[in-house]
């Protein structure tokens, strides 16, 4: 039977995407535990929802306590997407903790290129070999603006990622904002601000008043107690001058 | 289609049971058909507070597991016809608590009540979040004080995600603040928060201001809802609430000092 498609929802196109690789070099998870922790420690904001991809090749064929890794791993801010090496025993573990098997790096390029040179409509008779090769998650190419018009309570995450957050309502302490690119908030932020967050110097902290906990643009933070007093609850900019954070009432 | 009301808090302590109690109490005693249910499960003291503790035959989790239907553990207040309170099991651990087991049992109870008045466990732990899942409105109980006010913050910010209208994307649930143990007096002093402080954070629709009160122990003691006991402010505030909650439009009481002393009256405005 022939069914009329309606106009199409979506399109399935390839994406190619430079993901850090965590290469495991051992399986002891408590060693693994203490070495995520001292990396994570010094560069947060860097591993902050990075997906990032698990390397078997050095450890193929040992087992791997995925769950114990996966935990880790996202414990610390990142999101394990997929692994790449490693025998069918370990892709079968891997499977079950929702990772993605992903092809080696030989493999995939040649892939992508095909897809260059496909025409659009290509796009439909992707191979099976091709659909494992992208599957990471999508995100939108173009700079985006996530606006928020509610206000943020503690314990809540907001991440706008590849692009600007603008958000409405109040900040609670206790609450955390995030964006590779700007942040406005046009209410009192209590809570945490980390504009840049993967390294864009140009990013700002735009808020109409500020009394956060932490402010951070790429990583260059400062905590409220390090806050000069006579800037607080007032209409703010914040921006990096030199690698230095510059905070400078409107 | 009954609607669910979630009374929570985040901190413990803070007059979520009494509030559940004074509110079903409130609601059934105006005609509508309530039921309240207590999701303190291991530490139940709704019943002791409704004042049916020695008519407990089966609970909550004995509905959750099929080992009793609704109406076998449903018991029928005794002042008032249209109030029906679901004890907790106290021997039971948290883990019968099923999001579709009760999911299931709001279904039921939503057929036959206008109102289900869920009163949650202190926390942000699994209780709780059963509590709060399939609420329409929530009350959001708050003591004047920081680490109130914080958990209460939490409290929201779980809501607007870990909800079934958020997970549904629904019309969110609808939040009340409801400001108890207010000591007016300790306000003035400046000991204790003041109802523009915590709106100052959590700005919310203010559905009341519960003072302190002794006739709340005494009333809890007695197994009796504190809304009955008409002749107490806290009663008195309870019974605002209620009207607020129903649409009525009141001025809030009991947020200024009632008694000037000599020297307020000599040396105050
Ligand atoms: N308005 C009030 N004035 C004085 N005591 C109160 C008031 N509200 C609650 N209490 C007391 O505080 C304690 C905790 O109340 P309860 O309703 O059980 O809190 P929760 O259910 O949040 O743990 C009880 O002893 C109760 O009598
Ligand atoms: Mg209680």
């Amino acid at each position: 039977m022939d069914i009329a498609a309606p106009h199409s929802q979506f399109e399935l196109k390839a994406g190619t995407f430079t993901l850090p690789l965590l290469r495991l070099l051992d399986t002891n998870m408590d060693a693994m535990a203490e070495q995520l922790s001292d990396t994570v420690e010094q560069a947060e904001n860097f591993f902050h929802n990075t997906p990032v991809v698990i390397d078997l090749n050095d450890i193929s064929g040992i087992t791997v306590e995925f769950p114990m890794l996966v935990g880790l791993i996202r414990g610390h801010g990142m999101i394990p997407v997929g692994v790449r090496g490693g025998t069918t025993a370990q892709h079968e573990a891997a499977e079950m903790m929702g990772l993605a098997i992903l092809a080696d790096n030989r493999q995939s390029s040649r892939t992508i290129s095909r897809h260059k040179s496909d025409s659009k409509s290509g796009s439909r008779s992707n191979s099976q070999s091709d659909a494992q090769s992208n599957v990471v998650p999508i995100k939108p190419e173009a700079l985006t603006t996530t606006l928020v018009n509610k206000p943020i309570r503690s314990g809540q995450r907001i991440y706008a990622q590849g692009g600007d957050l603008v958000i409405l309502g109040q900040v609670s302490s206790g609450a955390e904002l995030m964006a590779d690119g700007h942040i406005h908030v046009y209410a009192p932020l209590r809570g945490r601000a980390l504009a840049g967050v993967k390294g864009n110097e140009n990013a700002r902290i735009f808020c109409r008043d500020l009394q956060a906990e932490l402010i951070s643009i790429a990583g260059h933070y400062r905590t409220s107690e390090n806050i000069d007093t006579r800037l607080r609850d007032q209409p703010v900019q914040i921006y990096l001058e030199d690698h230095i954070l510059r905070i400078e009432i409107f | 289609m009954a609607r669910i009301i979630v009374i929570t808090s985040g901190k413990g302590g803070v007059g979520k049971t009494t509030t559940s109690s004074a509110l079903a109490m409130g609601l059934a005693l105006r005609g509508h058909r309530t039921a309240v249910i207590d999701f303190d499960v291991g530490l139940r003291n709704l019943d002791l507070v409704m004042g049916c503790e020695r008519r407990v035959v089966y609970d909550f989790v004995n509905v959750l597991n099929s080992e009793a239907n609704l109406t076998q553990a449903l018991i029928k207040d005794k002042r008032c016809e249209n109030l029906f309170i679901l004890p907790a099991s106290q021997t039971r651990d948290k883990s019968s608590l099923k999001r579709e087991g009760v999911g299931r049992v709001m279904e039921e109870l939503s057929r036959g009540f206008d109102y289900v008045v869920c009163d949650s466990p202190a926390g942000i732990e699994h209780g709780a979040m059963m509590a709060m899942y399939y609420a329409d409105d929530a009350i959001i109980v708050t003591n004047p004080e920081i680490s109130s006010v914080r958990d209460s913050d939490r409290m929201l910010g779980i809501l607007a995600g870990k909800s079934r209208r958020a997970e549904t994307a629904a019309t969110p649930i609808r939040e009340y603040l409801l400001l108890s143990r207010y000591d007016p007096e300790r306000v003035q002093r400046g000991d204790m928060m003041s109802v523009d402080d915590v709106q100052e954070i959590l700005s919310l629709e203010l559905l009341g201001v519960v003072p302190e009160s002794k006739a709340v122990l005494t009333a809890s003691n007695a197994g009796t809802p504190i809304i009955l006991d008409k002749e107490s402010d806290a009663g008195q505030a309870y019974s605002d609430v209620v009207k607020r909650y129903l649409g009525e439009r009141l001025p809030h009481r009991f947020i200024e000092t009632t008694k000037k002393g000599l020297l307020n009256r000599l040396f105050g405005e």
